[in-house]
Order: C-alpha cells, then structure tokens, then sequence
C-alpha cells in the first residue's frame, strides 16, 4: 500500500501566506481559467486558444529530420548548450528575419524557450515595482500574467485600425513625464495583433522608432505572426526601421513551425541583450538543445518557406470563412477587425453585452472564446471577445460563430425584455472603468500597481 | 479495505474545485488503507461505476450534477451507497430560491428576497415589477443564479441602473434568479457534522468580497476559527446551523453559510451538502478546529455511506 507524508492542514494556510513573495499578490487564479478548463473537453468548439494548427506539418518530415539529429548530432543535442543559443539556431533565425527583410547579426541574438521567454526575461531585466509600461488596449492576455508578477504598472493606449495612434502615445508619454514616470518600454505587437487584429500603418511605424530614440524609450516588438500574411503589402518590422538601438525584437517559432519546440528569440542593443542573457542563466542556463538542432535541421531541409505558404493558403482559408460566418450570425450592431494575417479576429457587440458572461452561456451550447477583459487591466473590453481562426477547420469555425450569434441574441434579447429596450442601438466603446470588484467571481482582473488611476483612451 | 470511487470533476463550472477536493479525498482515504479509484466524471460514468463495483462512492463533486440530486439518484438506481444527502435534500439546497422558502416557513430568518425565471421577463413582463422589488428591497441588491455555487455570477446592484446587467449575468449561469437584500455583515461559516455543528469559521477577505479568488487562492482571505464572536451569539449561529441542516433533511454533512450584522443579527443565506475539500476549504479548516484531522473527516463520512450499504 501506498503511504504518504501527510499534507499540510487547512489551517496552516496562513503560516504558507506569510512565506510567499508579495509580488506573488498579483500571480492569481482564476475562475476564468477554471472555466477554460471547461474548454478543453472534446465536445467544446473552442475559439479561444491560440493555437497554430501542427496537424498539416508531415509526420515523415518530422521522423526524418529527428533521425538526422540523431544520427549527425546526437551527443550535442542531449548536452546543455550555450545561454545565448546555439549557433546553428541563429542561422536559421537569421532566415527568418531575412524574410522580412531584417538583417541581424548573430551575436545580437538571444535564443529563448519562446516568444513568452522574452516577454519575462524584458520584465525581469528592466522592471521595479511601480515601473510604467505602455501597452496597447487590448493587449496580448499571456503578457498580462508577466507585468503583473513583476508588479508594473501598465498604461494601455486604445487601438484604431491603424494599431496604436502614436500621437495619443505622445501626449501619454508627456502626461507621464510630467507625473515623473517616464515607461520603462512600449509593448507593442505591430503586425496583426494579438487579440485585436489590426496592423501598426507605416507611418506610425517610422514615428514609433523616432519617438522612441527622441525620448530615450526602449520598444519590445512582438512579432509572432509577421510571416502570416494573407493579404496586402508586408510592412518592416520596428527594427528594419533604425529601430536598433531602442527596439527590442521578439521572434518565436511557434507560429511558423511549432509551438511545442518552445523556441523563439529576441534581438535587443548588446547591454539590454547581455542582462537579458544573465536572466536567463537564472531561469533556465539554455533553452533545449534538442529542439534547436531540431530547427537547424529543418531550415537546412529548405521546405520552410514551402510549408509556410501552405499554413498561410490555410489559415486565409479559415479566416475567409470566420468573417462570412460573422456576417452571417452576428448583430448587425457588432463590429469586428477584418485581419490581413494572424491567428484572430477581435469582435465588438452592443456595450450591453457582457462578453464575460456570455462565455458561461457559450458554454452551455460546447463553444468558447476569450472574453475581452482578459485583455485588458482597467477593467474595459467587457464587449469584446478574442476569436482564433487557425485552431479549428472551417465546419467548426462556422458551428461555432453561429452557436456564439445564438447566446448573442439571447443575451440582448433578455436585456430588453428586462428593460424595455428592444434592439437596442449599437453605441461606441464603454467608458473606462474601474473593473467591478464582483466580476472576480467570474474573471480575475489583475489589480494594477495603482488601482485609481485611470487610463488613456484614444 | 473497501472499494471507494471517488467522484469528482464533471462539466460544472466547478471543475476545478472538484479535481482539487477529490484528489485530497482520495489521498486520505488511501492513507486509510482503502482501495481507492478517482473518476473524473464523464458521458462514461454507470458503466465505469458498474465495472468497478464499488462498495461506497465518495462524492467530492460540486455544483450541478453533483450537489443538486443528479449523481445521487443514478448511484441510488445503481443501489451503491454514498456520502453525504440523498436526493431530496439535495435538492432542496442546491435550489437557494427553494431553500429560502423552507426558511421563511419554518422562521428561520434569511434576507428577503424575490426570484424570477427567465420565462417571467421574456413572456410575462416581470420587468414592470423591479420598481417595487426595488422599493421593497432596497439597494443595495444582492443578485445571483438560484443554483451556482462558489458565487458564480453573483453581483451586487447598487442602483436601479445596474440591476438589468447585474440580472442578465445571472441569467447566464442559470435560469432563475434570486434577488436578495443585502445584509452588510460578517461572513460565517457553520459546518454541520452528523448533525452537530463544527467550531465556525469567519472568512475575513484580504481585499475586499469574498469572491471566487478571495475562496480559492492561498493568502487572499484570512479564516478564523472558532470565529471571534459572543458567544450567545456563535451558540445562536450553531443551533441555527443545525436546524437548517435538519430543515432541509441533510446527510452526513453540510456547510450553512450566514451573515452577522454589526447587531449580532444572523441571516442565513444558503447550505450546501458537498461542501468544498479543498486546502483553503472551510470544512475541513472547522472540523481540524475540533480536532478532526482531514483523513478522519473523510473516513467517516464514508464510513457511515457504508453502513447505510
């Protein structure tokens, strides 16, 4: 028989309590991620993962380029290997940015364990509690849970469908400065962001670069979805743009090859690089050697571009159907991003709507989707919703768009039938609020370090 | 050594809690030297239950299909005995609505309250009469679905203009809704264990209500017990306790939930027969004040499911 060492008793929690980090106050569960965990069942459509679609990449591709590993590297890629990355890994990384026209040079690349590695090792670099960061409203809902533990204050500038309006960015920098809090960095994911899908216009882009060196701000670039373009023009990243002595570029693999290798990269100036590199020793010494060759192995294939393009002939595909289905079966007061690339479409219902709860409906019916104050720490997007195009096929996303349309109409039904509105008209985007110390029962809102502070809107 | 399923998980929006209240069950009841078997419960459930033939199910499942009868009238059809209330109690608490009635019958004060379906608003015009729920009431108003637990979809109204989103939230997680006055007051907790009460429990939140966080996470909410209260008015708080548990018809065990006014006034909001198992649960914090350890606590909630077998 098995036998245990007892566990520690219910009222032991407060001897527990007094030894976590305060910052750990801001690391919260949620009810939201209870409800997600709902998602996961087989019989849920769900809309609300991120998730780049692995089942089109071919199993024998895959076997042969493990065997090649195997056979050409087998020792190397089951030792540590450098913290920086391998150098292997930066040729291949260096390909990648090519295609975007971004020359690098290797030894301003740090290889992480994915895009999100960049994300804590820029927080944990550069961040004391307190510090400002600038975000865009809405922003990526993984970054949150990273600003929180590392107890930032984030300010987040509203989104046209031009991405963030450097000129509201400008007079916040102002507002800030004159408050004595100048932004430690600019978080900003330029091409088809996440969750808003909308894309960061050239002339904002140039503007964004020289504000940053005028004022002396460093600019975190994500950009994951870069090379997923369905249409359109592509547009050269912060850092093509004489960006590099302020811009630190994140690159992931995720979403090009794999998520599940957990490489990605940043290129940052070599002193934001080098603390960025000793960080990491700190977390985790080198990010896997096995998946870096892996990597290595495939771009010397020479099928990535290949397969990319089938990727993105796929994810144009989905998001074509995605947008008719909304057409279809969304109010006609709803609004949403019509995306040229990317994972998602950000969509706007009557302000009457909460999002939040409609998911807990949606549920109801097997469906799900991000509601769209996870993507945002004042409590705004309560609307909105976040929903992802490349994780299911076309039959689903379909089901699942006119399930949402349904609770959607049921929703606003009952809100007019308890006040006496019928079809009520569309309005703009809420005011900003305080998030509703109630709605934690629902969806944590992650307090900001100064909770009475409010926000910039566009 | 018996065989004990221990069922837990399910599709309610308690999940979570349940995986977690389970599993310490589970690790109790083997310590004890069952033969224990976990089911995370699925489309899949009579038959795994009919091939494992258990000698007693342990039910650490919460919320619907596991407090409101459902599981309990398939394992009564599958004649295996289980933990905690039968069918009818269980469904006289998992109805809050119901259960408020059962109190004001029997006088046992409870905040006043109204409760609505959703058929009322849509076909019948309820929503002519939230003036005069309103001016009966007054705000602020408590609103919530008539059968979450863990205060799911709960909101407060402060005014007029929020009880419509405050009553569209709740509609989403069930279809009747309870509305409540609110009672400014502390939070107790009264367990309830073959029929005698457990030392109380006051939940004193860190950062403002007791809400799903503030339940669940470590650090976010301060328990105390035996709750620091008069103490005519903790031997109220637990004759009450009791006469709900025995109200409502409860088995084994049961947690009653009230409130108590800066007069000492007690209100009973709501009981629940599977009550969280949890770390940061209360039941267990309460019956470790009693000096029942966790594994005892487990053992002889099955032990007496077993004797019923």
């Amino acid at each position: 028989m098995r036998r245990r060492s007892p566990r520690p008793a219910a009222h032991e929690i407060e001897r527990y309590a007094g030894l976590f980090a305060s910052r750990t106050r801001g690391m919260k569960s949620s009810a939201m991620r209870d409800l997600m965990a709902i998602t996961e069942r087989p019989e849920v459509i769900s809309l609300a993962g991120g998730l780049p679609d692995t089942s089109t990449f071919p199993a024998e591709s895959f076997a042969s380029i493990m065997a090649k590993v195997a056979v050409d590297s087998c020792a190397a890629a089951l030792q540590y290997g450098p913290t920086e990355g391998l150098a292997l890994t930066k040729h291949a990384i260096r390909h990648v940015m090519a295609a975007e026209g971004t020359e690098v040079d290797p030894e301003d690349i740090l290889v992480t364990t994915g895009g999100q590695q960049v994300i804590d090792l820029v927080c944990k670099t550069l961040l004391d509690p307190g510090d400002v960061v600038v975000a865009e409203a809405p922003t990526y809902p993984g970054a949150i849970p990273s600003f929180c533990s590392y107890q930032a204050d984030v300010v987040q500038i509203e989104m046209d469908g031009d991405g963030m309006p450097i000129d509201v960015l400008e007079e916040t920098l102002d507002r800030l400065e004159a408050e004595g809090r100048k932004p430690k960095f600019i978080y900003t994911i330029p091409n088809f962001q996440n969750p808003g899908g909308v894309t960061m216009s050239l002339p904002r882009r140039k503007r964004l670069v020289e504000v940053a060196i005028e004022r002396e701000i460093l600019v975190l670039e994500d950009n994951p979805y870069g090379l997923l373009r369905y249409e359109g023009e592509p547009l050269p990243t912060l850092l093509s743009l004489g960006g590099a002595p302020y811009v630190i570029y994140l690159g992931t693999f995720s979403k090009i090859l794999s998520a599940g290798l957990r490489l990605g990269w940043a290129v940052a100036p070599a002193p934001v690089l080098a603390k960025m590199n000793l960080g990491k020793q700190g977390a985790d010494l080198c990010s896997s050697s096995l998946t870096q060759h892996f990597v290595a192995a495939y771009f010397a294939e020479g099928r990535w571009e290949p397969y990319l393009e089938s990727l993105r002939g796929l994810y144009r595909g989905r998001r074509d159907v995605m947008l008719e289905a909304l057409a279809e079966h969304f109010p006609a007061a709803a609004t949403w991003t019509q995306p040229e690339g990317g994972l998602f479409v950000w969509a706007t219902l009557p302000e009457q709507v909460d999002t939040t709860d409609l998911l807990v409906r949606a549920l109801q019916r097997n469906v799900a989707f991000v509601p769209g104050r996870g993507a945002y720490l004042d409590g705004r997007g309560g609307a909105s919703m976040r929903l992802n195009f490349s994780g299911v096929g076309d039959d689903d996303i379909r089901e699942g768009v006119r399930r949402i349309g349904e609770v959607v109409a049921e929703q606003l039904d009952l809100f007019g039938a308890i006040t006496g509105e019928r079809g009520a008209p569309a309005t703009g985007p809420a005011e900003p609020t305080e998030p509703d110390p109630a709605l934690a029962d629902v969806l944590h809102l992650p307090r900001s370090a100064r909770p009475h502070r409010k926000t910039d809107s566009a | 050594m018996s065989r004990v399923a221990v069922l837990k998980g399910g599709r309610s929006l308690e999940r979570e809690i349940s995986l977690r209240s389970g599993q310490r069950a589970q690790d109790a009841l083997r310590d004890l030297g069952h033969d224990v078997e976990g089911i995370d419960v699925d489309h899949d459930l009579v038959r795994r239950l009919r091939e494992l033939r258990p000698d007693v199910c342990f039910l650490a499942m919460h919320g619907r299909d596991g407090e409101d009868g459902t599981v309990q009238e398939l394992l009564e059809i599958l004649g295996i005995p289980y933990t905690g209330s039968a069918v009818s109690a269980c469904i006289r608490c998992t109805d809050k609505v119901l259960a408020k009635h059962h109190f004001v019958d029997a006088g046992i004060p409870t905040p006043p309250f109204f409760a609505f379906t959703e058929t009322a608003f849509k076909q019948l015009g309820a929503a002519e009469t939230l003036g005069d729920i309103a001016q009966q009431l007054g705000f602020p108003i408590v609103v919530k679905p008539a059968d979450q637990g863990s205060s799911f979809g709960l909101r407060v109204a402060r005014s007029a203009a929020e009880l419509p989103g405050a009553l569209v939230a709740a509609f989403s997680y069930s279809s009747k809704v309870l509305l409540e006055q609110h009672v400014d007051g502390r939070d107790l907790a009264v367990s309830v264990l073959d029929g005698e009460a457990l030392p109380i429990v006051e939940a004193v939140p860190q950062d403002g209500a007791y809400d799903f966080e503030a339940r669940y996470e470590f650090g976010q909410t301060r328990f105390v017990c035996p709750a620091e209260l008069d103490e005519q008015v903790a031997a109220s708080a637990r004759e009450l306790a009791v006469a709900v548990y025995r109200l409502l018809g409860c088995r084994d065990v049961a947690r009653v939930d009230l409130l108590c006014d800066a007069d000492g006034g007690l209100h009973v909001l709501e009981a629940n027969v599977i009550p969280g198992l949890t770390e940061t649960s209360l039941l267990p914090l309460a019956a470790d004040a009693a000096g029942i350890p966790f594994a005892e606590l487990v053992g002889r909630l099955t032990d007496a499911a077993l004797a019923r077998g």
